[in-house]
């Protein structure tokens, strides 16, 4: 069992750069089915091993895709989940950085207003994965491993860090869901957590947060209440300085909020199994699966 | 991106936010003609520097003739300004702000802000203007109104009289106040702006709402689309090191220690630091190469990193996903030749060809210590970097 995303799910590509193909290239190899890619102008024509499409809404037709991923350059970007969402694709993953808060805001709006049910994943994400199934975005596939723990996490490499150090372990993975490290993102900690709470074929849940926002606090507030399954978690920032944007655009201290301390307390109120070090963090699993 | 006062109140008057009437000098007889110019007894000289707490360090005067106006504009430009913002150094200032002085009846606030819970800007208003708005929101937080701002539509007409009534203002000035806060929005909409703040946002004698301050951030991801924003930026406000990460298309923060990291991704660049300090050590930067550098950017990471004169060892932690370990790898390698580093240096390497990378180190016969895993990393670099 798996959230969001198995072996049946049909995945198209928008935005055919250098970095959409070389990674639908790598999404095929890892088993993925890639159905089709979308470039305006080049319909029936093929890039790679891909079937080109004019529009998200052709390919959709002819292919049956419920699901996209997005490497559209950021200026683009803000069109490319309009499309997809107007033409009825119910999951889309947003792998591209840089795309503006307003553009993310005039999305989320939009699709308010069309009374859209697309689920997006992202943006400025890793993508998701369903170990031995579907791998959609840019994560290297043989990290994983098919098992039983969820992933939910802001951050990309960090997030390779704890599930290898969970494969490694010979413990798998169920689903890994990079929800990206904008301040605005489409699924947050909370949404993904209820996923793997409701999923049978996940046993225990890490999260990996980071400074900045309250979505770590709110996760907290939402696992005391809800989640009967182990979670452990880590909290990167907890050395950074206030006032200082850390790479991604939502890791920033300010006002006096979103610090890691708070977060990590708030988490630990929960009877989350906080890892102090990024090293420890599927050992703190283990131990809070046992208790 | 940030900009100054006076570039913000330009902002504010084309959108129709008024602000009260200046000039921009940058010489004391200059401020002596502005002062003449602007026909008020009372004008007011304003240091013009990114950073806030500009009238406590001394950086704002009133002043009541030319003379008078030409004294504080050469006392302020004559050493930096130093605030809670800047550091002990302080700023230089080049650029003054001369204006009109106000007959203030009331001092409010008003601000634009991402609230990310929300998920969407939101308005807020304040009767405490004058004060920094988190001391506000920290002592008395019901005094702090809020509105969500739909990205489309801007502030409809009913939240602006929300606001204006819930400030206190008489019925009469409520239509003029909605005007003022729609179009500080349409402003903060349109210009991409992360931050918009007016405070203090005065109601003069006459009844008029006056912007007295104002500070704008603006979003760095949409500059593309506003050459006329990025006309602005003043990079002397900026630190040099960052700027030449930007050119390279690193992410570089400058931090207190001494232990230099080059790490891919920015969550777990922050979780290097984290693990460095958790092994007694302190980091002397946050670095993120990124997802798809090459080898040029890893040596000018490196250089950029040895150029910190803090630096007493550097941590290289790489989980390669799109950037292989053996591009990294041989980007080390290089860098390390090239600059004839003398520093200690460990590196983590882990993911795609890792197994190669390794060997490449190895062989390199350089002095690199390799690390098994990031405890492992933590540990030796912290011994290395006290020993040196």
């Amino acid at each position: 069992m798996s959230v969001l995303v198995n072996q049946n799910t049909r995945v198209l590509v928008q935005g055919l750069g250098q970095a959409g193909r070389f990674h639908a290239a790598q999404m095929q190899a890892y088993g993925t089915k890639v159905v089709g890619g979308i470039r305006p102008g080049k319909g029936g024509t093929k890039v790679d091993d891909l079937v080109v499409f004019d529009s998200v809404a052709e390919a959709r037709e002819q292919t049956g895709a419920d699901a996209t991923v997005i490497y559209v350059p950021a200026p683009g970007a803000k069109d490319a989940i309009l499309e997809a969402d107007a033409a009825g694709i119910p999951l889309c993953v947003v792998i591209t950085e840089g795309i503006p808060a307003k553009d993310m805001l005039d999305v989320y709006a939009t699709l308010k207003r069309r009374g859209s049910t697309m689920r997006i994943i992202g943006p400025n994400c890793p993508g998701i994965i369903t170990p031995g199934a579907c791998k959609i975005g840019i994560m290297p596939g043989y990290i994983h491993k098919p098992g039983r723990i969820g992933v939910i996490s802001r951050s990309g490499t960090l997030t390779y860090e704890a599930v290898w150090q969970l494969t490694q372990r010979g413990i798998g993975q169920s689903t890994c869901i990079g929800i990206g490290g904008d301040p605005l993102v489409g699924t947050n900690h909370v949404q993904a957590l209820k996923l793997f709470n409701e999923d049978p074929g996940t046993d225990a849940i890490i999260m990996i947060g980071e400074i900045g926002g309250t979505a770590e606090e709110e996760a907290a507030a939402f696992i005391a209440r809800e989640v009967k399954k182990p979670v452990a978690a880590f909290i990167a920032g907890q050395t950074a300085p206030p006032g200082k944007r850390m790479g991604h655009a939502g890791a920033i201290i300010s006002g006096g909020s979103g610090k890691a301390s708070d977060k990590i307390a708030a988490l630990e109120r929960a009877n989350v199994a906080v890892a102090m070090s990024p090293a420890d963090i599927a050992d703190r699993l283990i131990a809070a699966m046992k208790r | 991106m940030k900009i100054h006062e006076y570039q913000a109140k330009a902002l504010f008057r084309a959108y129709g936010v008024p602000t009260p009437e200046g000039r921009v000098v940058s010489t004391p007889e200059e401020a002596a003609a502005a002062y003449r110019d602007l026909k008020s007894p009372v004008a007011v000289v304003k240091a013009q520097i990114h950073a806030g707490g500009r009238g406590k360090g001394g950086g704002v005067k009133l002043v009541r003739s030319a003379e008078e106006a030409a004294t504080a504009a050469r006392t302020i430009l004559a050493k930096p300004l130093v605030t809670h913002q800047t550091g002990p150094a302080g700023q230089p200032v080049k650029t003054l702000l001369v204006e009109q002085g106000q007959k203030i009846v009331r001092e409010l606030y008003a601000g634009l802000a991402l609230d990310r819970a929300v998920g969407a800007p939101v308005l807020m208003v304040s009767t405490e203007g004058g004060m920094e708005i988190e001391e506000v929101a920290a002592k008395s937080p019901e005094k702090i109104l809020r509105e969500p701002i739909d990205p489309i539509d801007g502030l409809h007409s009913y939240q602006g009289r929300r606001l204006a009534k819930a400030l206190g203002l008489a019925s009469d000035q409520w239509e003029t106040a909605t005007q003022f806060l729609q179009k500080l929005c349409r402003l903060y909409l349109d210009k991409d702006c992360s931050i918009a703040e007016i405070n203090p946002l005065i109601v003069t004698e006459g009844g008029g709402l006056l912007a007295l301050d104002g500070k704008i951030n603006f979003d760095s991801n949409a500059l593309f689309r506003h050459p006329d924003v990025v006309e602005m930026r003043d990079l002397a406000e900026e630190d040099p090191t960052e700027i030449q990460a930007q050119d390279a298309g690193l992410s570089y923060i400058n931090l207190d220690g001494n232990i230099g990291c080059l790490v891919n991704g920015a969550g777990l660049a922050m979780a290097t630091m984290d693990i460095i300090k958790l092994h007694g050590g302190e980091p002397a930067n946050f670095l993120d190469v990124g997802g798809g550098a090459n080898k040029d950017q890893v040596a000018r990471a490196f250089r950029l990193i040895t150029s910190d004169p803090k630096v007493k060892g550097i941590l290289v932690n790489i989980f390669g996903g799109i950037l292989r370990c053996t591009t990294l790898a041989a980007g080390v390698i290089g860098a390390v030749k090239e600059i004839g580093l003398r520093l200690p240096l460990v590196v983590r390497l882990e993911g795609t060809e890792v197994e190669e990378g390794r060997k490449m180190l190895r062989e390199s016969g350089l002095a690199i210590v390799t690390a098994t895993d990031m405890t492992d990393a933590a540990n030796k670099i912290v011994a290395l970097a006290k020993k040196g």
